[in-house]
């Protein structure tokens, strides 16, 4: 506006110049573009500190780290009582795996924060808080982020890179809860304390290969909370290679190999005459996860809809030995032999959002025991039904869901799934969640 | 290791021979920063755009092609303003690249270069999904895509020094096109002053403040809330009382609210470019706003 009056007042000043233009004429021109120039100046001058007004952040408080805080509650509906939750032909993994309970419950409230640290480093914290009102350090680490060529550090608590849906945050996830695989092979959700070193290459079709060197603090390694001992308990390497098909379609698939020695590594179960016996195993954990991601939608827009496809393929191998009854209960007492086991599992889901803001989802999960050998077993010291949670059963489960997000930052969902994780009963579940993020936007992760 | 190290190198030496021909790759979050850089650069510069004119950039998963490109990125140049809130944190994050993070002279916020509409007063989340830092679309204006381009211009120079007479010359070269072609587009915009249109989400302010047109309803009910059937029917009731004479929405928009609402009130619902690609007159900055205006003027007959 400024620069228009100023041109206008220019033009009409030069328009109105008299035809016998003397020296007078000559200096008031001068003058007047002088005025204009200034002129001018102030406009530029008065443009740039609207710039700066409108760029000042509104508070001190600016500074600080973006928060966020996950909310979740749901209503639980199932036939079977969750407190006995077992998956038949696996060894038990000692974590969370167990569905939500029966009726109205909180779920785990989860509290995030994230900056930059300085132009080094970036530093999150995930903290969840259990409705029993424990307080659990979920992911806490630091990033780097002035290496260059493609590598990135990570050290401190972090979700491990094995496999795909391991990474991500519950409340995050497309079902309530996760895929039996994870469950028996992971404990549910794998985190540990260590380091991570990624390299992404510089090329157009996505390719990462990384190193995770950890504590060892979780199943499958053992005992819980790691070993008493220098060097590291876990490791696992993973490779990822991804990109675009066509104008909508983007995939990623990735292999990751999980290594663990476990010592002690314990696990209850009961007896052939019901007495309940601690058994642990001491030896090697290899697992090797195979992971596909397929995300469709028009344009690669997915405000209107999109498609999903999620599969994991997870294949375990364990040696060493086993110790049946560490403490002694049973008239027997302890008894030490060899194990083996090459089990596998896998799941299969896909996701629909048909029209804004609501989806449709399905999800098969199905566990093979594969072989098991027992050395006391073989021997013939003890009985097969004397490892009963080992016995060689083969859990499936079918999963749908229906979810409706107003928003980006609240989901509302509705899931039913028959879950044939016990051999000796079938568990109808359904569940209604809602899941809200207060505070910081987050982050939308392939 | 050693079989992941040899991979890494065989990689790297595969992709020398790749890009090596343009100076700087530069990585643009939206199509009108990458042509604006294209302007700039010329064939000192390799352009990525990260989005189309038929994506929203707020809702864009940090896809693996996109941390791919990234990764070999000398310079970012995005809309800022939390517009890639969502998806370029993570992509940063991802990089393993640190000539583009924040703060870096490879990272370039086109808004911070420009005055700012729509700073909210009041920032919460039931406003909708509103930016704290005031409306992200500076570049529907074209006087901002000129104060960009300044700056952009001097960026590249202070990358790339070798090539500096080169981005000097042509950002003088274009601006003098681009002031000539403003002066044009505010005379042919003169009939949209005062103009009342409808806009299908908040992102043509910038373009409205600058034609003096009249912005007098959303299809959005709140930003980022796609249009309920409650608040259209309140928009048909408003059309009643007092008419817009233009309903516009862009490529990655539904039509269907804006033809709804269009059939219903008897109002013209039109298709803007929105950037670059957006529609096939489009092809360039230029191209964009003699479109854009060309539609409108075209609907007010």
């Amino acid at each position: 506006m400024f620069k228009q009056n100023a041109m206008a007042l220019a033009v009409a000043a030069a328009l109105s110049l008299p035809h016998e233009a003397g020296a007078q004429t000559q200096d008031q021109l001068r003058d007047l573009r002088e005025q204009v120039k200034q002129l001018d100046k102030r406009v530029t001058d008065a443009e740039q500190a609207a710039i700066q007004a409108s760029n000042r952040p509104a508070a001190e408080s600016a500074l600080n780290p973006a928060v966020s805080l996950i909310l979740n509650g749901i209503y639980g509906n199932l036939s079977q009582d969750p407190a006995n939750f077992k998956i038949n032909g696996f060894v038990p993994a000692n974590g969370e795996v167990a569905p939500p309970s029966r009726g109205l419950s909180l779920g785990e409230s989860e509290l995030a924060i994230a900056a930059n640290i300085d132009h080094y480093f970036r530093g999150t914290g995930i903290f969840s808080i259990s409705p029993e009102n424990t307080i659990e350090v979920e992911e806490a680490y630091i990033q780097t982020l002035a290496l260059s060529n493609g590598f990135t550090v990570k050290a401190g608590r972090f979700f491990s890179s094995v496999g795909y849906q391991n990474q991500i945050h519950a409340h995050a996830w497309d079902f309530t809860d996760a895929p039996l695989a994870n469950k028996v092979f992971l404990g549910n959700q794998l985190s540990d304390d260590g380091l991570q070193l990624k390299w992404v290459a510089p090329t157009p079709l996505y390719f990462d290969v990384g190193v995770e060197a950890g504590r060892g603090r979780h199943f499958p390694a053992g005992p819980e909370g790691g070993r008493d001992k220098n060097g590291f308990g876990m490791s696992n390497v993973f490779t990822h290679l991804g990109g675009d098909f066509g104008t909508g379609t983007a995939w990623q698939a990735g292999i990751s190999y999980l290594t663990t020695s476990p010592q002690g590594r314990a696990y209850d179960d009961v007896d052939s005459t019901g007495t309940p016996v601690t058994n642990s195993f001491t030896g090697n954990s290899r697992l090797w996860v195979f992971d596909g991601i397929l995300k469709w939608a028009p344009n690669f827009n997915p405000t209107e809809t999109y498609f999903k496809l999620q599969g994991e393929y997870f294949r375990r191998r364990e040696n060493g030995d086993l110790s049946f009854d560490t403490a002694a209960a049973t008239a027997g007492g302890t008894q030490r032999g060899t194990y083996a086991s090459a089990q596998s599992g896998l799941y299969l889901q896909g996701v629909y959002q048909f029209i804004p803001m609501w989806r449709v989802g399905y999800r098969y999960d199905r566990l093979n025991a594969g072989t098991t050998n027992i050395g006391v077993v073989d021997s013939g010291a003890l009985a097969a039904a004397d490892f009963p949670i080992l016995a060689a059963y083969n859990p499936t489960r079918q999963t749908v869901m229906l979810d409706w997000s107003p928003s980006e930052f609240s989901r509302v969902r509705l899931q039913a799934a028959q879950d044939k994780s016990r051999s000796d009963a079938t568990d109808n579940q359904v569940f209604l969640q809602y899941i809200v993020s207060l505070g910081a936007h987050g982050a939308h992760k392939f | 290791m050693k079989i992941v190290l040899k991979l890494a190198t065989a990689l790297s030496l595969a992709s020398i021979g790749l890009p090596a021909a343009a100076a700087l790759n530069i990585f643009a979050c939206e199509p009108e920063w990458g042509a604006l850089a294209q302007e700039l650069g010329g064939d000192k510069v390799s352009v990525y755009s990260a989005t189309t004119a038929l994506q929203d950039a707020h809702r864009i998963e940090a896809r693996p092609s996109l941390i791919a490109r990234i990764r070999s990125a000398d310079l970012l140049i995005c809309s800022g303003s939390e517009l890639e809130i969502g998806w370029l944190p993570l992509l940063l994050t991802q990089s393993g690249n640190s000539k583009i993070q924040l703060g870096a002279s490879g990272y370039v916020e086109a808004s911070q270069y420009v005055a700012k509409l729509e700073i909210p007063k009041i920032i919460d989340r039931a406003l909708g999904d509103i930016h704290p830092g005031g409306n992200p679309h500076v570049h529907t204006d074209p006087r901002n895509i000129a104060k960009v381009a300044t700056a952009l211009e001097d960026r590249l120079a202070k990358l790339d020094p070798a090539n500096a007479e080169t981005y000097h010359s042509r950002g003088k070269s274009f601006l003098a096109r681009w002031q000539a072609a403003i002066a044009r587009w505010e005379k042919e915009a003169a009939p949209l002053r005062g103009v009342p249109i409808v806009v299908y989400h908040k992102d043509f302010s910038y373009f409205i403040n600058w034609t003096g047109m009249r912005e007098v309803a959303a299809l959005e009910p709140k930003p980022g809330i796609p249009p309920t059937p409650s608040h259209l029917a309140e928009l048909i009731d408003q059309m009643k009382n007092s008419p817009a004479k233009v309903i516009i929405y862009s490529p990655y928009n539904s039509p269907q609210a804006a033809q709804f609402l269009s059939s219903r009130a008897g109002i013209p619902a039109v298709m803007m470019p929105f950037t670059v690609g957006g529609t096939g007159e489009a092809k360039d900055l230029f191209g964009l706003f003699d479109d854009t205006i060309r539609r409108l003027l075209g609907v007010l007959k």
